[in-house]
C-alpha cells in the first residue's frame, strides 16, 4: 500500500481498526474519563488554561472531522476560528448597528440598532459567520484535490487575515479588546470563572458529541468511503462534491463555535487566531493526538498546549522543541498518541 | 431498433494533449449480453470505460444509454441510472469491513445519505441484504474482515458484490480476473455468468479462455480504434486481430 515515491496516503496514517467492532464499551470508558477529567481538573489546574484547552480541542476535533474522516487537508482552518471570534467579540461588545446597505446605486435602509448581544447570541453570531465563510470557501476549494485543496484553503485564509487586519471594525493590530463576557441568557454572569468554565465545558462536550454523531451517521459512513476511495464512492452513485461541501461547512461551523467561545473566554479577538500559524498548529495537534480517531485531537491539544505552557520559560525555544517533538511523532508513532493506543488495544478510539 | 442496444457510442473520441487514445469508436452493446472489449495494452479500453461512465469527458462523440444521451452527465448520476463500473485496480474501501463495503452500496439506494444527525444504527436494517450478497460471492466467513486484509481474488469478489448491491442494469468490469490464481479465475467467471443472467455486462478481459467461455460478443480495440467485431470464432480468425496481438508480443 505504500507508494515508495510519495508520502503515505492519508488513510494510511489514519487509524486502521483490525476488526469491525460493534460494541463500543471502551469508547464510553474513554468518554467518561474525558468528561471526568475536564470536570475535576479545575481543582488542580489553572481553569483559564483548561478553558483554552477545551476551545482548541473542539477546534481540533472539527478539523479532524475533515482531515481524519473525509481525507481533506484544509490548511486554512484558522479563518473559521478567527472570523467567528471577531464576529462574536464585535456583537458582544458593540451590538449591531447597520443604518443601510449600499450596493452601487441601490440603497437599502435597514435601521438596525441592536444593543450588545448576550453571550449565547454572540456565540451564535460567530458560528453563523463561520458557517457562511465555510460555505463560500468550500464552494471554491472542494473541487480541487490533494495539495491544491490545501493551497486554496491557505490562500483564502490569507485573504481573511488581511481582511481582519484592514477592516474598520476588527481593530487592526490591536484586535477587539475588553470584550464583555456578559450574562448568559441574561441571567448567569460569566465574569464568574466557575460559570464561564461550566459554559465552556457544556459547549465543548456538546460539540464533541455532535462530531461523534456526525462520524457515526449514515453521512459519516459516506465521508469515510470518500476518504478511502473517492472514485469508487462516485461509481456507487454518490455525488462526492456535495458530501465534501457539507462536511466542510460542518467542520467550519464547529471550528467557529470553538473560536467564538474562545473569544469570550479571553475577552479578546485578535489576529493570531486568523494567522496561518494557527492553521498549522491545528494540523500539528491533530497529528500528535491521532488523526482519524475520535479522542486523538483532544489528547493532542492537551499535549501541545501543555507543552507550550510548561515550556514557556524557554522563550523562543518552545517552537523549536515543539517542532522536534512533531518530527519525532511523525517518525516514530505516526498514528499519534491515541492512534497507537487504539492499535495496541486493537479497538478504535 | 436502437432499443436492442442498451449502450451505444457514436464517433467517441478522446485525445490527451494531441495523443488520440480513443478514436471514433462506435460501440453497440446489446441488452442482456456479455460483451467483451479486448485488445493489446494501451489500446484504450480503460479510457473507453472512463468515457462511458463520464469519469473523463470525451473530446468528441456521443454516448447513449437506454436510448437517452448521457454525454456530459455527472459520473455519480450515471451510476444512479444503473450503469455501474468497476476499476482495473481493485476498488474497495480498504479500511472498512467487508460488510460495511457492501452496505455502502445498499445505503446509496436509500437516496441521499445527508442525514448527519442520525445514528448509523439505522443502517443495520441493510445488514441482512448485505449478508446475502456477501454469501453470493462466497465471502461469508470474511464478513467482519477489513477489506485491505483480503487476498487479491477475494477483493475482486467483494468489488463485484458491492457493485451487485446496486442491482445495476449494466455492469462494466475492467479486467476482473487480472492477476488472479487459477481457482479464483474460475470462481469469478462463474460468478459473472450467474450475475449476467438478468443484466448486461461489458467487460475488458485479457484471459481469452474466459472471453471464449463467457462472452456473446467481442469488440477488438487497437490503437484506439475498433479493429474487429463479432463472436469469438469470427474474431479469432481475423488476421488483423492475430497480427495486432502478435505484433505487441501479447502473452
Ligand atoms: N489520463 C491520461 N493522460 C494521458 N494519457 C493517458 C491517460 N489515460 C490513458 N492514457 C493513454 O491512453 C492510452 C490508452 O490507455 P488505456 O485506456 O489505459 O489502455 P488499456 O486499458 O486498453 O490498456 C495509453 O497510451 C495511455 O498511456
Ligand atoms: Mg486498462
Amino acid at each position: 500500500m505504500n507508494d515508495p515515491a510519495g508520502a503515505p496516503a492519508l488513510s494510511e496514517i489514519a487509524i486502521k481498526p483490525l476488526k469491525h467492532v460493534n460494541g463500543a464499551a471502551h469508547r464510553w470508558v474513554a468518554f467518561i474519563v474525558m468528561v471526568a477529567f475536564f470536570a475535576l481538573a479545575p481543582t488542580f489546574i489553572y481553569p483559564v488554561f483548561l478553558m483554552k484547552v477545551m476551545c482548541f480541542a473542539l477546534f481540533a476535533c472539527a478539523f479532524n472531522l475533515l482531515l481524519g474522516y473525509v481525507g481533506l487537508l484544509s490548511f486554512g482552518h484558522a479563518m473559521f476560528l478567527g472570523i467567528a471570534g471577531y464576529a462574536a467579540a464585535y456583537v458582544a461588545k458593540e451590538g449591531l448597528n447597520i443604518e443601510a446597505i449600499r450596493l452601487g446605486t441601490i440603497h437599502i435602509p435597514l435601521n438596525i440598532a441592536l444593543p450588545p448581544f448576550t453571550p449565547e447570541l454572540a456565540i451564535l453570531t460567530g458560528v453563523l459567520a463561520a458557517a457562511i465563510l465555510g460555505y463560500v470557501a468550500g464552494l471554491l476549494a472542494i473541487r480541487r484535490q490533494g495539495i491544491y485543496f490545501a493551497m486554496i484553503t491557505l490562500a483564502l485564509a490569507q485573504m481573511v487575515y488581511f481582511f481582519c487586519l484592514q477592516a474598520p471594525f476588527t481593530g487592526g493590530e490591536d484586535g477587539i479588546q475588553a470584550v464583555p463576557r456578559g450574562k448568559l441568557f441574561g441571567v448567569i454572569d460569566l465574569s464568574d470563572v466557575k460559570a464561564m468554565y461550566a459554559t465552556v465545558f457544556v459547549i465543548f462536550i456538546g460539540g464533541f458529541l455532535v462530531i461523534f454523531r456526525i462520524i457515526h451517521s449514515p453521512f459519516g459512513q459516506v465521508m469515510k468511503a470518500i476518504r478511502e476511495n473517492e472514485p469508487r464512492a462516485t461509481s456507487l452513485g454518490y455525488d462526492t462534491d456535495r458530501y465534501k461541501l457539507i462536511a466542510f461547512v460542518l467542520s467550519a461551523t464547529l471550528a467557529g463555535l470553538a473560536g467564538a467561545t474562545n473569544a469570550l473566554v479571553f475577552q479578546l479577538a485578535a489576529l493570531n487566531a486568523v494567522h496561518w500559524t494557527m492553521s498549522g498548529e491545528v494540523v500539528l495537534m491533530t497529528l500528535v493526538g491521532g488523526l482519524g480517531t475520535v479522542f486523538g485531537p483532544v489528547v493532542g491539544v492537551l499535549a501541545v498546549l501543555g507543552m507550550e505552557n510548561y515550556l514557556a520559560q524557554l522563550g523562543a525555544w518552545v517552537t523549536i522543541v515543539q517542532g522536534a517533538i512533531f518530527v519525532i511523532c511523525v517518525l516514530t508513532f505516526r498514528r499519534g498518541i491515541v492512534g497507537e493506543l487504539a492499535r495496541w488495544i486493537k479497538k478504535p478510539l | 431498433m436502437t432499443d436492442d442496444y442498451v449502450l451505444e457510442t457514436r464517433e467517441l473520441t478522446k485525445e490527451f494533449k494531441g495523443f488520440v487514445a480513443v478514436n471514433k469508436v462506435n460501440l453497440k452493446v446489446r441488452r442482456g449480453t456479455i460483451h467483451a472489449l479486448i485488445g493489446p495494452n494501451g489500446a484504450g479500453k480503460t479510457t473507453c470505460f472512463n468515457l462511458l461512465t463520464q469519469f473523463l469527458p470525451p473530446t468528441r462523440g456521443r454516448i447513449f444509454y437506454k436510448a437517452k444521451e448521457i454525454t456530459g452527465s455527472k459520473p455519480s448520476a450515471i451510476a444512479r441510472m444503473g450503469l455501474v463500473r468497476s476499476f482495473q485496480i481493485s476498488a474497495v474501501f480498504p479500511h472498512l469491513s467487508v460488510l460495511e463495503n457492501v452496505r455502502l452500496a445498499l445505503q446509496r439506494k436509500r437516496g441521499g445519505s445527508f442525514d448527519f444527525w442520525r445514528s448509523e444504527r439505522i443502517l443495520n436494517a441493510l445488514d441482512d441484504r448485505a449478508r446475502e450478497l456477501i454469501a453470493s460471492v462466497g465471502l461469508s466467513e470474511f464478513e467482519q474482515t477489513i477489506a485491505v486484509e483480503l487476498p487479491y481474488g477475494r477483493k475482486r469478489a467483494l468489488e463485484i458484490a458491492t457493485t451487485l448491491a446496486l442491482d445495476p442494469e449494466v455492469m462494466l468490469l475492467d479486467e476482473p480476473t487480472a492477476g488472479m490464481t487459477h481457482e479464483d479465475v474460475g470462481r469469478i467467471s462463474a460468478l459473472i455468468r450467474r450475475v449476467a443472467q438478468n443484466r448486461t455486462v461489458l467487460m475488458v478481459e485479457h484471459n481469452l479462455s474466459v472471453v471464449a467461455d463467457l462472452c456473446d460478443h467481442i469488440t477488438v480495440l487497437a490503437r484506439g480504434e475498433i479493429l474487429a467485431e463479432g463472436d469469438y470464432a469470427t474474431v479469432s480468425r481475423n488476421p488483423e486481430v492475430v497480427q495486432a496481438y502478435m505484433g505487441k508480443g501479447y502473452a
